[in-house]
C-alpha cells in the first residue's frame, strides 16, 4: 500500500491507501475522492481525473503520455504540473505523493 | 419546433390512449372545482403513465421482425423514422451481435454509403484516434431527399425501409424534396482536427470553465425557480416549451451575453441548423434554412462586432472577439464556432431535461427512489444522459485504410460512431435498456463522446439538470406525463417536439 494525499476542492486533505499497480485514478475512485470521476475508465479520454502534482514529485512521475497530452491540450485550468491520474500507475516509490484535484 | 408532424401520431397511436376521452370529459364537466378536476386528471394520468411505460417501442411487430430478418447489408441504422418509433434499438441490438462494424452501401440508404460502429470498444477506439478518424467531414449524417413528392418518411428512407414502416400508417403531408443545402456542414471546432481544433477550443473554453459555472449556478437556480413557480397547476401543458426550452434558452443567451428577450430566437436558429427539412419540422424547406442561417450569421457577426468595442468578458462572442488569434480566423469559422457552441447547448440539454421526466414516469419505482432520497439527483442525471443519448452519433472520415473489428475501412470512407448503441452495449452497461438511476457506475456512458472533441459543456449540462430537479422535488409531489411525447424526426438529435404533462398540486409547504 502506498499513501497518497489528495487536496480536494474545499481545501481539505484526504489521504488514501492506494493499492500498488493500479492507476491512481482507480485508487481515488475506490476511495471516493471527490472531483475524481474517471468517466472514460482510464483511457485518458475524458480528463475527469485531472490533478496538479506537487512540484517536488513532478520529475519522479515522468512525462505525460501522448493521449494524455492531447487531452490536456483541450481541458480546463491546465498548468505545467497538470496530469491525468489515470495515466499515473501507483508504485511504492510514490509513497507520500501529494496531488491537488483540479476544478471540475 | 412545431409538433404537427402527422407521422408522429401515426407511429405512436397504438400506444397512446385516445385523446377524445379526455377532451370530452373536460368539456362536459365544467362545473368541477379546480381541485377535484386536478385529482381526477391525476388519476387518469396515472393510468396513462402505465400505458407509456409498456411502450418501450412504438414500432409494429412486422417492422421489428423485418429488422431482425432482412439481409444485413440492407440494414440502414441511419434512417430517421426508426429513431422516432424506437425500432432503431432493434437494429443496433442485431448489429452489435452480428455485425458490430457494419457497412451500409449507397443503394440501401439515403445517407450515402457509410460505416457504423456500434460497440463501446470500437466507438471509443475511433473517438480517441482523431488522426485516423478525422472530424473534418461534418459531424452529422444527413439524408438526401429522394425524388418527387413524398411523405417525410418516403423522402428520407431507403425504399425497403419505407415499405416496412408504411404499415405504421400513411401520411398525408408531403416533404420538400429539393436537394437541401447540407445542414450542419459548418466549419467549426467540432469539425476540425488538431492542432487547429485545439486552438479554437482553448479560446472559447473559459466560457464554460469550472469557475465560470460556479458563478452561473445561482443565476440558473433563480431562473429554474421562476420557471417552475409559473407552471400551471391542475391543467395540462407542454413541458418542452415551458420548461426544457425556456431554461436552456436562458442559459444560451447568457453564454452569448445576448438579450434575454430574444432568447428563443437562439433556440429557433439552432434548431434550424440541425433539423431535417420537411413538413412539421423546425424548417420545412431548404430555403427556410438558408434564410434562417442568413439571419443567424448577420446577428452573430453583429454581436462579435459590438463585443470588439466592449471590455473583454467571458461570453463566447467576447472570448472570440478579444483573442489575439482570431484575427486569422475566417468569418465562416467564427460563425461556425459560435453556432456549434449554441447548438451544442440547445437541443442536447433540452431533450435530456424532457427525457429525465419522461423516463422517470416510465419507471415510477425509480421516481420513488429519487423522491425518497434513496437515489441521488446527480446519479439520475447521468443515467438520463446515457439513456437519452441526446446526440445519437458523430460522423468521422477515415484518413487512411484501417482495420477495425476485422473489417477494412478505406481511406475516405465515412464512419458513424453510434453513441446511442454504445450506451446499450452489454459488454459495458448491465441491463442497458433499463433506466436505473442508482446503477453502480452511472457516469460510465458515452453520450459526451471521448477524446479531444468531448463535449465542452458537459458540466454545464449536468448543472442545469441537477438544479432543475432539485427545484422540482421541493415543489411538486407528483408530475404526470399524460401521453407519449411527440418525438423528433431525426437521426442525429434524439429528442422530443412536445410532451404533455400535468402537475396536480404543489407541496404543502410550497402552497402556503
Amino acid at each position: 500500500m502506498t499513501t497518497i494525499t489528495f487536496q480536494i476542492h474545499d481545501g481539505s486533505e484526504q489521504p488514501i491507501e492506494a493499492e500498488t499497480g493500479i492507476p491512481l485514478m482507480e485508487a481515488a475512485v475506490e476511495n471516493d475522492v471527490p472531483g475524481i470521476d474517471g468517466d472514460c475508465g482510464g483511457m485518458a479520454a475524458c480528463a475527469t481525473c485531472h490533478v496538479y502534482v506537487d512540484e517536488a514529485w513532478c520529475q519522479k512521475l515522468g512525462e505525460r503520455t501522448p493521449a494524455e497530452r492531447a487531452m490536456l491540450e483541450n481541458s480546463f485550468d491546465v498548468q505545467e504540473n497538470s496530469r491525468l491520474a489515470c495515466q499515473i500507475p501507483v508504485t511504492e516509490e510514490l509513497d507520500g505523493l501529494r496531488v491537488e484535484v483540479a476544478p471540475s | 419546433m412545431p409538433a404537427s408532424d402527422p407521422t408522429a401520431t401515426a407511429l405512436t397511436s397504438a400506444d397512446t390512449l385516445p385523446s377524445e376521452t379526455t377532451e370530452t370529459t373536460e368539456t362536459t364537466e365544467t362545473t368541477e372545482t379546480t381541485e377535484t378536476r386536478a385529482a381526477r386528471r391525476a388519476a387518469e394520468a396515472l393510468a396513462q403513465v402505465e400505458v407509456a411505460r409498456g411502450s418501450r417501442t412504438a414500432a409494429s411487430a412486422e417492422r421489428l421482425e423485418d429488422i431482425r430478418t432482412r439481409p444485413l447489408e440492407q440494414l440502414d441504422p441511419g434512417s430517421p423514422s426508426a429513431f422516432r418509433d424506437e425500432s432503431v434499438f432493434a437494429k443496433f441490438e442485431r448489429l452489435r451481435r452480428e455485425d458490430p462494424v457494419h457497412f451500409t452501401p449507397a443503394e440501401h440508404t439515403r445517407m450515402g454509403a457509410y460505416w457504423s460502429l456500434t460497440t463501446w470498444e470500437h466507438i471509443m477506439a475511433a473517438d480517441t484516434d482523431p488522426e485516423t478518424f478525422s472530424a473534418d467531414a461534418g459531424i452529422a449524417m444527413r439524408p438526401e431527399p429522394g425524388e418527387g413528392d413524398a411523405s417525410l418518411a418516403d423522402a428520407y428512407e431507403d425504399p425497403a425501409e419505407r415499405a416496412a414502416s408504411s404499415q405504421d400508417g400513411p401520411t398525408s403531408q408531403t416533404a420538400q424534396t429539393n436537394h437541401d443545402a447540407q445542414p450542419f456542414q459548418i466549419q467549426s471546432l467540432l469539425s476540425m482536427d488538431p492542432p487547429e481544433h485545439d486552438l479554437h477550443r482553448q479560446i472559447v473554453a473559459p466560457g464554460v470553465a469550472p469557475t465560470r459555472l460556479t458563478d452561473l449556478e445561482p443565476l440558473i437556480r433563480e431562473r429554474a425557480q421562476k420557471i417552475l413557480d409559473g407552471l400551471p397547476i391542475g391543467e395540462e401543458f407542454d413541458w418542452v416549451d415551458l420548461v426544457s426550452k425556456e431554461l436552456t434558452a436562458m442559459t444560451l443567451a447568457t453564454l452569448l451575453n445576448f438579450p434575454q428577450e430574444h432568447r428563443r430566437r437562439l433556440t429557433d436558429w439552432s434548431d434550424a441548423v440541425t433539423a431535417i427539412a420537411g413538413p412539421g419540422q423546425a424548417i420545412e424547406t431548404p430555403e427556410e434554412r438558408v434564410a434562417a442561417m442568413g439571419e443567424f450569421f448577420a446577428t452573430l457577426m453583429g454581436v462579435l462586432e459590438s463585443r470588439r468595442a466592449e471590455e473583454p468578458g467571458l461570453d463566447f462572442a467576447s472570448l472570440l472577439a478579444h483573442s489575439p488569434h482570431t484575427g486569422e480566423f475566417t468569418k465562416a469559422q467564427l460563425f461556425g464556432d459560435l453556432v456549434v457552441l449554441l447548438v451544442g447547448g440547445n437541443d442536447t440539454t433540452r431533450n435530456t431535461i424532457t427525457g429525465s421526466l419522461y423516463a422517470l414516469s416510465r419507471w415510477p419505482e425509480q421516481f420513488a427512489k429519487l423522491r425518497s432520497g434513496e437515489a441521488k439527483i446527480p446519479s439520475m442525471v447521468s443515467e438520463t444522459i446515457r439513456w437519452q443519448t441526446p446526440l445519437t452519433h458523430m460522423m468521422r472520415v477515415a484518413t487512411k485504410d484501417t482495420e477495425l473489428g476485422g473489417k477494412t475501412i478505406r481511406k475516405g470512407d465515412r464512419v458513424a460512431l453510434w453513441y446511442i448503441s454504445g450506451n446499450r452495449d452489454t459488454a459495458v452497461i448491465e441491463d442497458p435498456d433499463e433506466f436505473i438511476i442508482d446503477r453502480k457506475n452511472p457516469r460510465r456512458h458515452i453520450s459526451f463522446g471521448f477524446g479531444i472533441h468531448r463535449c465542452l459543456g458537459n458540466r454545464l449540462a449536468e448543472l442545469q439538470l441537477r438544479i432543475i430537479w432539485e427545484e422540482i422535488l421541493v415543489r411538486f409531489p407528483e408530475i404526470h406525463v399524460v401521453e407519449e411525447p411527440v418525438r423528433t424526426f431525426d437521426n442525429f438529435v434524439r429528442g422530443y417536439e412536445s410532451m404533455r404533462v400535468l402537475i396536480p398540486r404543489r407541496n404543502a409547504a410550497e402552497a402556503r
